[in-house]
């Protein structure tokens, strides 16, 4: 996982907007979903605001393209009801719902050009064909392929496929756009060029999207909300920089970013022992001695400049394993006073340099008191 | 967030598409019934009822049991099928090593030519041994004795007749290889023998066994070599169509159906069980076997394809040569005296022009229903037990011989209470029968091109508002036409060369050129069914030829689509 450098504490512009002035235009309601012995959905519930982009986020089987396609009526739920527009859509089929729709697979029609792609829907509802081809060549140009109509699906790359898929679900103008994993079939680079892209269109155009995703950098990247999900339920709501800096459950914490979990129990308070480590933290609370607790920091959290001896959670340790990251390091430290424990630091290469950090050195670090999370056991005992 | 009271959803009104989508799919299971289900339970019936039509348990088939000729055929058929595959399987295995696995020169020619028998009705291997071993076969003292009319005769043109049903299953199996693991033996020092017997036959396992259990089955169910060649010597294909033409004994025609059935369902269950242990053989990560060129080995499979191929190409070409000889084997010149079939046979070219119209049909009609019922069964929504029961009655087929699929059909269509009665003897019904008896093949290519497109094209199509026949139309049957023309091209080389169901559904006007041939043979006139055989031939590999010209020029041009 990598760091994110764009994604800092302070609020960003997508989280000031006032939250009343937007009606909602999408709302699910207890929608529980199984399949034979299987729940893929658990009395799941969500509202999305109009006009914003929000990621189900998840590891796969979480059920997060279960949902995208209940929201869709391509997949029936067995309980709940889903609201586009305000409008009970719970019991139309697909083509009575107003949504436009990208597949991972893009599901380009390969026998048919990108233009006649694109006004397949528009064909169908008859009308006149100099309206269609203007429609047509307007959103080619929209996806950034204004020259590309006239080619077949496999003459154009899995970006400009991409695109096409994007072009063909806009062409009706539908309230909503659905985007199932609309990326993970592309290379890197292209991938984190057209997730800009889609962010920009998806802004310009104001259309409320759901994009389905397994990748926590796509998410915290485009989503203006993340629902976090995990097995079959919502794990949590927020903005991506609510999600990152303060996650509901250790899982939410180990799925988004990178965190050290520390298991540890409550010592007195304010205090903890986690393994050989009596650590300070503020977040505890009124928690009783005795009671078990997670710890979370995240490695770029870990203090590694100037630590007095006596600081508070101050704790000698030792390298054990360096990963080169590129920018940065990560480095796996064992507390040399012992114990199976390990903790993950991120070293940029400043201060690789100043501090001359190499496998088998010692060296004193600290957990921060104030930055500790504290999640109760029992929550997520997979995380 | 807010929590909601979980309800059920219920029901909701059928939309106009979902309306054609579920009549779409009744018509199919009406037409799967009706063409396959209900023939088959209507043998079945017959086979516990007396004459009169009634019930008497088990009777027949207690007659049948002690009655020795009828058993002795049982017998005789299990020992011929037995012996044929033990000697098909060996041979076309070593073929398909030659063309997978080893730098052979022209594998298509070599493919190509042991794929002919599949354009020849059956038939056509017995009347060429016949003219080789027969009474006036110009190595009939190689047999020192024995007469080629019997056993013998039915295993050489059932070997010949079987060869590349076997050789096709094989050529698949060895073609998934992965190269990685004779890579590996290799990087050990495996002895080359230790590699064939640890990774190649290991690997090919499955192809084998399902040959073994193809074969068997085609031999057992064959009706036209036993026919043909087998003199005295009786089988149970034989038994059924004496009982039911020569004896009017329909209850006991009945009866040898279930017999004849059981082996080729026991084959066909014991078969999908194995293939269904067969998980991944070749992981996402395999890399395709290269052979590399060895002059010996390379040098001993070119002999063995050569003879092997060669001796295919000679018996096919002993009947062509003999249909147009004056008269075998006294006077060798060439002449198409033969071809006056007026001579041989009432309506003379009557029966090839009724063939030539009912491959037509089934070609045309199978053709569209089993690609939109594979269409309907696979990609529909709703419904799903109805989707069920005909995927169930369309893999059927497969497991009943045609002899038997006939008979049900005769008994059916000739119960006093059917209103379908007026179709006996007609094209329409040995359409419907030919659709139904080669339904399974056809649909098992359409649902595997079906299963390579993308899934999700029906949900797009939904979400673009169009209706799911017309995404078919405009997307699925374009994407999808190489597999139809395949399908149509099977139809109308199957329809064509066909005898075992068709001969008890005929009429006067609607003799099949391939019943023709047997009648003829009946009759003495060997030359003639010869003449009717090899027309068959070539019209079944004009067929073939032409799909494969169209697929190269015409297409290549409509479908520019797929070229990247």
């Amino acid at each position: 996982m990598e760091v994110q450098p764009h994604v800092t504490p302070v609020p960003s512009p997508r989280e000031t907007a006032p939250a009343a002035a937007r009606p909602i235009h999408l709302r699910v309601q207890g929608i529980t979903k199984r399949f034979g012995a299987f729940t893929a959905l658990d009395d799941v519930s969500l509202e999305v605001e109009s006009g914003r982009l929000v990621c189900f986020l998840g590891p796969s089987g979480c059920g997060k393209t279960t949902l995208l396609r209940v929201i869709a009526g391509l997949e029936m739920q067995d309980t709940g009801n889903v609201e586009i527009g305000g409008r009970d859509v719970t019991r139309l089929p697909p083509a009575q719902r107003d949504f436009g729709i990208v597949f991972q697979s893009y599901a380009l029609f390969p026998n048919l050009t990108a233009a006649q792609n694109v006004g397949y829907g528009l064909v169908n509802r008859r009308k006149a064909r100099a309206e269609i081809a203007k429609r047509v060549a307007e959103l080619l140009s929209l996806v950034g392929m204004p020259e590309q109509g006239a080619k077949y699906p496999s003459q154009l790359s899995g970006g400009q496929q991409q695109r096409v898929a994007l072009a063909r679900a806009l062409a009706s103008s539908p309230s909503l756009l659905l985007l199932d994993e609309p990326l993970s079939a592309l290379d890197a680079r292209v991938r984190v060029r057209l997730r800009d892209e889609i962010k920009a269109l998806q802004r310009r155009l104001g259309i409320t999207t759901v994009m389905v995703t397994h990748d926590q950098e796509e998410a915290l990247a485009m989503a203006d909300r993340i629902v976090v999900m995990n097995r079959g339920r919502v794990e949590q709501v927020g903005s991506p920089a609510e999600i990152y800096a303060r996650p509901a459950t250790a899982f939410v914490a180990h799925f988004v970013g990178a965190m050290n979990i520390l298991d540890a129990v409550v010592a007195g308070p304010g205090r903890a022992q986690a393994g050989s480590l009596a650590l300070a933290c503020d977040a505890l609370g009124q928690r009783a001695e005795g009671h078990r607790v997670r710890l979370g920091l995240r490695p770029e959290e870990v203090r590694i400049r100037g630590i007095e001896p006596g600081a508070p959670n101050a704790v000698l340790v030792t390298v054990v394993l360096l990963d080169f990251l590129g920018a940065f390091c990560r480095a796996t430290l064992r507390p040399t006073a012992g114990g199976d424990l390990t903790i993950l630091c991120d070293f940029s290469a400043n201060a690789m340099r100043d501090l001359g950090i190499r496998e088998g050195q010692a060296l004193t670090v600290a957990l921060p008191p104030d930055l500790l999370r504290v999640f109760d056991n029992g929550g997520s005992p997979d995380a | 967030m807010t929590m909601a009271m979980a309800l059920p959803v219920s029901p909701r009104r059928l939309t106009a598409e979902e309306i054609v989508m579920r009549a779409a799919i009744a018509a199919l299971l009406v037409f799967l019934v009706l063409a396959i289900a209900v023939p088959l339970a209507v043998l079945l019936i017959k086979s516990f009822q007396d004459g009169d039509g009634r019930f008497v348990g088990l009777a027949n088939y207690a007659r049948y049991f002690t009655t020795p000729t009828l058993v002795a055929s049982l017998w005789n058929s299990v020992w011929v099928a037995a012996l044929s595959t033990a000697i098909v399987v060996p041979l076309a295995f070593l073929y398909a090593y030659a063309l997978t696995r080893t730098c052979l020169r022209a594998k298509g020619l070599f493919m190509a030519v042991a794929l002919l028998p599949l354009f020849a009705p059956s038939l056509l291997s017995a009347i060429s041994f016949i003219y080789i071993f027969g009474n006036q076969g110009f190595l009939k003292s190689w047999l020192m004795g024995a007469s080629i009319y019997g056993p013998i005769g039915i295993v050489l043109a059932q070997v010949f007749y079987c060869f590349p049903h076997a050789l096709m299953i094989l050529v698949t199996a060895l073609s998934l290889a992965d190269g990685r693991l004779y890579e590996a033996a290799a990087a050990m020092g495996t002895p080359r023998w230790r590699v064939f017997s640890t990774v190649t036959l290991p690997g090919a396992r499955y192809g084998l066994i399902s040959a073994a259990f193809i074969v068997f089955t085609l031999v057992i169910t064959d009706f036209g070599i036993a026919k043909v060649i087998g003199g005295q010597f009786n089988v149970l294909a034989t038994d059924a169509y004496k009982q039911v033409i020569g004896q009017q004994n329909f209850e006991m025609g009945a009866v040898v159906g279930f017999v004849l059935l059981v082996p080729a369902v026991v084959a066909f269950a014991l078969d999908r069980l194995i293939q269904r242990r067969q998980v991944a053989l070749l992981s996402a990560r395999a890399v395709p076997f290269q052979p590399r060129p060895s002059l010996a080995k390379d040098a001993a499979f070119t002999g063995y394809c050569l003879a092997v191929g060669g001796l295919i190409a000679a018996v096919l070409g002993v009947a062509v040569w003999a249909s147009f000889v004056t008269y075998w084997p006294y006077n060798l010149t060439l002449s198409l005296k033969n071809y006056d079939l007026e001579n041989f046979e009432p309506t003379g070219y009557g029966p090839y022009f009724a063939s030539l119209q009912m491959a037509g049909l089934a070609a045309v009609f199978g053709t569209a229903i089993v690609f939109a019922g594979a269409y309907l069964i696979e990609k529909g929504q709703g419904v799903r037990f109805a989707r069920s029961l005909a995927q169930l009655i369309a893999m059927l087929p497969m497991a009943v011989p045609g002899l038997v699929l006939g008979l049900g059909y005769a008994f059916f269509i000739n119960a006093k209470w059917n209103p379908l009665g007026f179709l006996y003897g007609t094209i329409a019904l040995l359409t419907i029968n030919s659709i139904a008896h080669f339904y399974t093949t056809a649909h098992v290519t359409a649902v595997t091109a079906l299963k390579q497109i993308d899934s999700e094209f029906e949900a797009v199509s939904a979400s673009l508002k169009v209706p799911f026949y017309k995404t078919f139309a405009r997307v699925t049957v374009p994407v999808c036409m190489p597999a139809i023309l395949d399908i149509a091209v099977y139809m109308f080389v199957n329809a064509m060369t066909t005898v075992s169901a068709v001969i008890f559904l005929y009429g006067p006007s609607t003799k099949l050129a391939s019943i023709s041939i047997v009648h003829m043979d009946e009759a003495g006139a060997t030359a003639a069914a010869a003449a009717m055989a090899t027309l068959i031939v070539l019209t079944a590999l004009a067929v073939k030829v032409l799909h494969l010209v169209l697929d190269r020029l015409v297409f290549g041009k409509l479908q520019a689509w797929r070229r990247r």
